[in-house]
């Protein structure tokens, strides 16, 4: 029932943030800052978390592969498959839920207990979708970037990972990476990023806006939303690749 | 003139607002008081459409706003200001640009009109020199000073403030108080206040309605308050020994 009630409020929302809105000139501006806030400054922790997993991918095909007749190029392969089609998008949607969501729903939820939501309504500016719309553009155009960063720095790990513990030479590794390469992986992979960027951002957005009481209340639709994000990620990736693999 | 008729407003079961009628006038402070949890916030953010109502009517100078879509609703809330009990700041934006925004929102003026318009804000309220701030740096009585400042920027014809002297000093209590007022004769806007706070009620108590529990239980203007008859009301008012005092000395004079 509550889940009903929910879904039904969530949809509500959204419908509020996507009616026209007061002055593009402020929407812009403000979206432009959104950009910086949430994708920019989130550039430093995907490169670092990139470059780990694509070493610690790297490491488990090696670890993997027991049988020598296999030529060693697959563990480029390997990593190059696993980052394109789950680990940069999936795994780091999930991490990215947990920075820029908990973020997003504390701003607004902040906002909210200290009134000046209804602040904004009084003056007859529509507070959903002005708080949230440049948020949901920013990180949906952010996410695809980012994706590609995760994927460009998870490769370098494996290079870096991979013939420091002797599994692979630089040579082969490249050469697996390039190796039987099907660009609809990447396809897939942006588009999950797109359905991804909108989730992390309206449904974060939504436990904001919806919160009642003071600073506690915040705290916690915090946790709850970046459960119910990390949850609907899944439950979206599932339904994606069965759609479209 | 704002105008409230047969109003009831409730959260689930809980019915927090039963019957209240009034007339808010022009021109004048229009006080609601009453103790903590009396349902004045609630009350007022009736008045503005940031909770529906049950039942009842409400009417800005014969507009009749509880019927009105969403978009007249809008246009209408353009013509007032409001005052939160916190003072509601935008707090990742500057003094001046918390004030600047409802121009920037809405109004066509060129930038140097609206800074005129802002500089005159803040002379208004007396804080031209902290305009560069943000929010986290002022102290409470420069925050409510801020947010009279931008409630009245875009020139209302209806103030709403919500205990605006709540956590301040006597003294600055009495400076915000006078600048309400002052704000409303000179303007002559329809200004309705939320207080419990009696000295702001024998300050500036041109029209009081005194509600408890949700129920409209007296109203007058501050001469009429000392010698009232009602007995929630007294124990309101008297409350402050100070007042019972006031009172006694006059009686015997
Ligand atoms: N959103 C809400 N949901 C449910 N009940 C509410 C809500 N807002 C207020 N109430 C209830 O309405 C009653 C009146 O609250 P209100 O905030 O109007 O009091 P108040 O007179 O403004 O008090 P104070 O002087 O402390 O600000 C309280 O009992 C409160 O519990
Ligand atoms: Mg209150």
């Amino acid at each position: 029932m509550n889940i009903f009630n929910q879904t039904g409020k969530y949809f509500a929302l959204l419908l509020k943030v996507f009616s026209k809105p007061e002055r593009h000139s402020l929407y812009v501006k403000q979206t432009f800052n959104e950009i910086e806030n949430l994708g920019v400054n989130s550039v430093g922790i995907v490169t670092v978390i990139s470059i780990f997993m694509g070493g610690i991918i790297t490491l488990q095909v090696a670890y993997n592969m027991t049988n020598p007749l296999l030529p060693t190029y697959l563990i480029g392969l390997g990593n190059r498959d696993t980052l394109i089609l789950e680990f940069s998008s999936t795994i780091l949607a999930l991490i990215m839920a947990g920075k820029i969501g908990s973020n997003i729903t504390s701003e607004i939820g902040s906002m909210k207990v200290t009134e000046q939501i209804d602040s904004l309504e009084i003056m007859g500016v529509n507070s959903a979708s002005y708080l949230i719309l440049p948020k949901i553009i920013a990180v949906v155009m952010m996410f695809p970037l980012l994706y590609i960063l995760s994927v460009f720095f998870g490769l370098i790990g494996g290079m870096i990972v991979g013939p420091a513990v002797g599994a692979v030479t630089v040579t082969d590794y490249l050469n697996g990476v390039q190796y039987l390469f099907n660009p609809y992986y990447i396809t897939f992979s942006l588009i999950k990023c797109l359905v991804f960027g909108f989730l992390i951002a309206s449904i974060s957005a939504f436990f904001g806006y919806t919160v009642e009481g003071g600073a506690f209340d915040v705290g916690s639709a915090s946790t709850r939303a970046v459960v119910n994000t990390n949850i609907m990620i899944l439950v979206w990736d599932l339904i994606l690749t069965q759609l479209l693999l | 003139m704002i105008e409230i008729k047969n109003l009831y407003k409730s959260f689930e079961q809980k019915e927090v607002l039963k019957n209240i009628s009034k007339v808010f006038n022009k021109g004048e402070t229009n006080l609601i008081i009453g103790r903590s949890g009396s349902g004045k916030t609630v009350l007022l953010k009736s008045i503005v459409g940031l909770h529906e109502i049950d039942r009842g009517q409400i009417l800005y100078d014969n507009r009749d706003f509880t019927s009105m879509s969403t978009k007249l609703r809008k246009k209408l809330r353009r013509e007032m200001g409001m005052v939160f009990q916190g003072g509601a700041l935008f707090d990742s934006l500057t003094v001046e640009e918390n004030i600047r925004f409802p121009l920037d929102m809405f109004s066509v003026l060129t930038p140097s009109e609206k800074q005129k318009q802002v500089d005159f804000c803040l002379e208004r309220v007396n804080i031209a020199d902290a305009n560069k701030l943000s929010p986290s740096e002022i102290s409470g009585g420069m925050k409510k000073r801020v947010a009279i400042a931008r409630a009245i920027v875009m020139n209302p014809k209806y103030l709403f403030c919500d205990e605006p002297n709540s956590g301040l000093d006597p003294e600055t209590s009495l400076v915000i108080d006078e600048l309400i007022h002052s704000i409303t004769v000179d303007l002559q806007i329809t200004t309705i206040i939320n207080t419990h706070d009696m000295n702001s009620v024998m300050e500036i108590g041109d029209n009081i309605l005194f509600i408890s529990d949700g129920e409209m239980c007296w109203e007058g203007n501050r001469k009429d308050i000392l010698h009232t008859e009602n007995q929630k009301l007294q124990e309101f008012v008297f409350a402050n020994k100070q007042y019972q005092r006031i009172r006694d000395d006059k009686i015997n004079q």
